[in-house]
C-alpha cells in the first residue's frame, strides 16, 4: 500500500477512480467505517458486500459526500473530496428507492442534472430521451414516476444518473427491490451498459450472488473493516477468513486439527461443498485426495444439486452432489472424498 | 338499543338539530341585521329591508379604512412571518431525531391552546419590559405566535412524507440547497404551505383577544367593530362589515380545507 499523497507520485501514474486511506466514520459509539483503506480503478465494476451494518453503504455515501469521513483521506480521481459538498462531485447514485421525484414527468427526472447545469432546453430534452433509450424506455419522457413498474422505476433512476455522464456511478442495492427474473435480467444489463460506457460503477449489496456475477473485484466487508478484496474468483476460491469463506458461499470451515489429519495443514481450513464426493464405505482413495467417513444425518434436495449433512468423528461436513449423483439415504454410511487442492488454508482465524 | 342501526334516535336528532341551529342562527341573524332599515336597534323582526348600508358603508364612513388596511397588513406580515418560520421549523423537527424532540414541539404547538388573554398578557408585559412601543408590529407579533402554529403543523404533516432520499437525489444530480429547495421540496409541500398560510390568515385577520393587549391606539377591523356596537347609529354598518369579515376569513378558510384535503388523496390515503 502506497501511502505517498498525490503530489509525490510521478506524473504519469493514474490515479484511482475512489482511494479511501485510513477512513473512518463513526455514529454515536458505532464505528460504522474503521480505518478502511481501499482503491477502485478506473472503468472497474466494483462490488461492495457484506451483511447488513457492516459499513458497505456509508462508504457508497462517503463517496457520494453525502457523510464526511471523522478521519482519514478520500480522493476521487485524485481530487481530495473531504469537505467538497455532493452537487460539487462528478459522482451521480442510484438510490435504492430510486428517488424518483413524484411532482416530475419522466423526462423532467432525467434531465434535472442538466436543467441544473443550465442546459439548454433542446439539448437536454435530447439528453433525456437518448438516456432513456439507452434504457430501454423510449417513448416515457411524459409518463409520473407513480405510473412505471418496480424495474421501469430503475431504469429511470439509472438514466437519470448517467445522463450528467459521472465518472463514478454508484448503486446502492440497485437490484434489490426487483423479483427474480427482472435482477437476473437486470444484471445483464447493468453489466452490458458498464461495459459499453467504461464508467467505473461501485454497487453496494448484500447477495453475494449479485456481487460475483456483476463485478470485477468485490470487497468483503464486515464491522466496518474490508476483509478481503480480489476478483470473484480469488474470493471464492481462496478466501482468507472464516467470515469470507462463510459469508460467500457456503463453506465448510475445518478446525485445524481436522484439516492437518485430513490431507490439509494445521490451520482453519475452507472446504467447499461442491467440491466433496459423496461415495459408498470402503471406496478406493487416490493419493491426491483426502477423505473422511461419515454418516449421513440429513438431505436437502435443492433442484439443481442435492446436500448431504454428513457426522463424522471429528465434525459436521456439508457436501453438495448434482442431483442425479445422489443415491444414499439418511442413516446411510457413506465416505467422502476431495481433492487435498480444494482446501483452503485461511491466514485469519476469524 | 333497540333502534336500528345506523338510526339515531328522534331526542339525539333534535339536540343536534338544535346544537347546528344555535350555532349558526346568530351568523344569519347578522346577515338579515345588514339589510334592516332600523338603525337604532336590532328589532325582530327587521320593519324592513335596505341595502343602503352597503353603500353608506363604502361611501360615508371613512372610519371603517384605516382598521381594514391595518387588518389586511397585519394579517399578510403574519401569515408571510409565520410560513418562514413554520416552515423551518417543521423542517427541522421533522428531518432530525434528538432527545427533547417532541417537548419543541409541544412549545411550537402550545400557543394556539393557550388562552388568548394569557397570550395577551404575557406579550404586553414582554413588551413592556423590552421596551417596546406598541405599534403594528407588536400585534403582529402577537398574531404570529399562534399563526406559526397552523403553519407548523401543516408543514410538518407534510414534511414526515417526504422522503429524505429526494433531497440526496436533487443534492446528488448537483443543486445546492437552495435549487433543491425551489425545485424538489416546495413543489412538495407547496399545498401544504398555502393551506397553513390561509388558515393563519384567517385566524390573524379576526383576532380580538390578543390585539387588545398588544395594539396601542389603532385599531384593527374587529375592535373597531366592537367599538361600534356602542354607538346608537348606522348600527347595520357593523352588520356589513361583519359581512365581509366573515367573506375574508371563510373562504380562505375553506379553500385550505379542499388544499388539504386533496394532498391526502394525492398521499394515496383513501377518501
Amino acid at each position: 500500500m502506497s501511502s505517498s499523497g498525490p503530489s509525490s507520485q510521478p506524473a504519469f501514474a493514474m490515479p484511482s477512480a475512489v482511494s479511501f486511506r485510513n477512513v473512518s466514520r463513526a455514529f454515536g459509539s458505532v464505528r460504522a467505517v474503521d480505518r478502511l483503506s481501499l482503491d477502485i480503478d478506473e472503468g472497474e465494476f466494483f462490488a461492495m458486500l457484506g451483511p447488513s451494518g457492516s459499513g458497505k453503504t456509508t462508504c457508497l455515501r462517503l463517496i457520494a459526500g453525502f457523510e464526511q469521513p471523522d478521519d482519514g483521506h478520500i480522493e476521487i480521481f485524485g481530487e481530495t473530496a473531504e469537505g467538497v459538498p455532493p452537487y460539487k462531485r462528478s459522482v451521480n447514485t442510484v438510490f435504492q428507492d430510486y428517488a424518483l421525484f413524484p411532482h416530475m414527468s419522466v423526462g423532467e427526472n432525467v434531465a434535472y442534472g442538466l436543467m441544473i447545469r443550465g442546459v439548454s432546453r433542446a439539448e437536454r430534452e435530447a439528453k433525456a430521451r437518448a438516456a432513456l433509450e439507452m434504457v430501454k424506455l423510449g417513448g416515457y419522457e411524459l409518463r409520473r414516476p407513480a405510473q412505471l413498474s418496480g424495474g421501469q422505476r430503475q431504469r429511470v433512476a439509472l438514466a437519470r444518473a448517467l445522463v450528467n455522464e459521472p465518472k463514478v456511478l454508484l448503486l446502492d442495492e440497485p437490484l434489490g427491490a426487483l423479483d427474480l427474473k427482472l435482477r437476473e435480467q437486470m444484471q445483464e444489463e447493468l453489466k452490458a451498459l458498464q461495459k459499453e460506457l467504461g464508467i467505473t460503477f461501485v454497487f453496494v449489496t448484500h447477495d453475494q450472488g449479485e456481487a460475483l456475477s456483476m463485478a470485477n473485484r468485490v470487497a468483503i466487508f464486515n464491522e466496518g473493516k474490508i476483509m478481503q478484496v480480489g476478483s470473484p474468483v480469488e474470493i471464492y476460491e481462496r478466501p482468507r477468513s472464516r467470515f469470507v469463506a462463510d459469508f460467500v458461499g457456503s463453506s465448510n470451515v475445518l478446525p485445524p486439527k481436522f484439516a492437518a489429519a485430513h490431507g490439509g495443514t494445521a490451520y482453519w481450513t475452507s472446504l467447499r461443498p461442491e467440491r466433496i464426493g459423496v461415495f459408498a464405505p470402503g471406496t478406493l482413495v487416490p493419493a491426491v485426495q483426502a477423505h473422511a467417513d461419515g454418516i449421513v444425518t440429513s438431505i436437502n434436495y435443492q433442484g439443481s444439486a442435492t446436500r448431504f449433512c454428513v457426522t463424522t468423528d471429528e465434525a459436521l461436513l456439508t457436501a453438495e452432489t448434482p442431483a442425479t449423483a445422489a443415491r444414499y439415504r439418511q442413516g446411510d454410511g457413506v465416505r467422502l472424498i476431495w481433492p487435498k487442492s480444494a482446501m483452503v488454508a485461511m491466514e485469519a482465524e476469524t | 338499543m333497540s333502534s336500528e342501526r345506523g338510526a339515531a334516535p328522534l331526542g339525539l336528532k333534535i339536540a343536534a338539530v338544535a346544537g347546528l341551529l344555535f350555532l349558526h342562527l346568530p351568523l344569519a341573524l347578522i346577515f338579515l341585521y345588514a339589510f334592516t332599515t332600523e338603525e337604532r336597534s336590532f328589532a325582530f323582526p327587521p320593519p324592513g329591508y335596505t341595502t343602503q348600508w352597503f353603500g353608506i358603508a363604502w361611501s360615508e364612513r371613512p372610519d371603517i379604512w384605516p382598521p381594514l388596511w391595518l387588518s389586511l397588513k397585519v394579517a399578510a406580515i403574519a401569515t408571510a412571518l409565520s410560513l418562514i418560520l413554520g416552515t423551518l421549523a417543521g423542517a427541522a423537527l421533522s428531518r432530525t431525531k434528538f432527545f427533547g424532540r417532541e417537548t419543541i414541539s409541544l412549545l411550537f404547538v402550545l400557543p394556539i391552546a393557550l388562552p388568548g388573554i394569557i397570550t395577551g398578557i404575557s406579550l404586553r408585559s414582554a413588551f413592556d419590559i423590552m421596551g417596546l412601543d406598541f405599534s403594528m408590529w407588536t400585534i403582529i407579533l402577537g398574531h404570529a405566535t399562534f399563526c406559526i402554529v397552523v403553519v407548523y403543523n401543516n408543514a410538518i404533516a407534510r414534511f414526515r412524507r417526504l422522503s429524505g432520499n429526494l433531497v440526496e437525489a436533487s443534492m446528488d444530480l448537483g443543486a445546492n440547497g437552495f435549487q433543491t429547495f425551489r425545485y424538489v421540496v416546495l413543489p412538495q409541500i407547496g399545498t401544504a404551505l398555502l393551506a397553513g398560510g390561509m388558515l393563519a390568515f384567517a385566524l390573524s385577520f379576526d383576532e380580538v383577544i390578543v390585539t387588545t393587549f398588544t395594539a396601542g391606539q389603532q385599531s384593527t377591523l374587529p375592535i373597531w367593530m366592537l367599538s361600534e356596537l356602542i354607538r346608537p347609529r348606522q348600527r347595520p354598518v357593523t352588520n356589513v362589515v361583519a359581512v365581509f369579515v366573515f367573506l375574508v376569513t371563510l373562504l380562505p378558510i375553506l379553500a385550505a380545507y379542499f388544499l388539504t384535503r386533496e394532498g391526502e388523496h394525492a398521499g394515496g390515503s383513501s377518501k
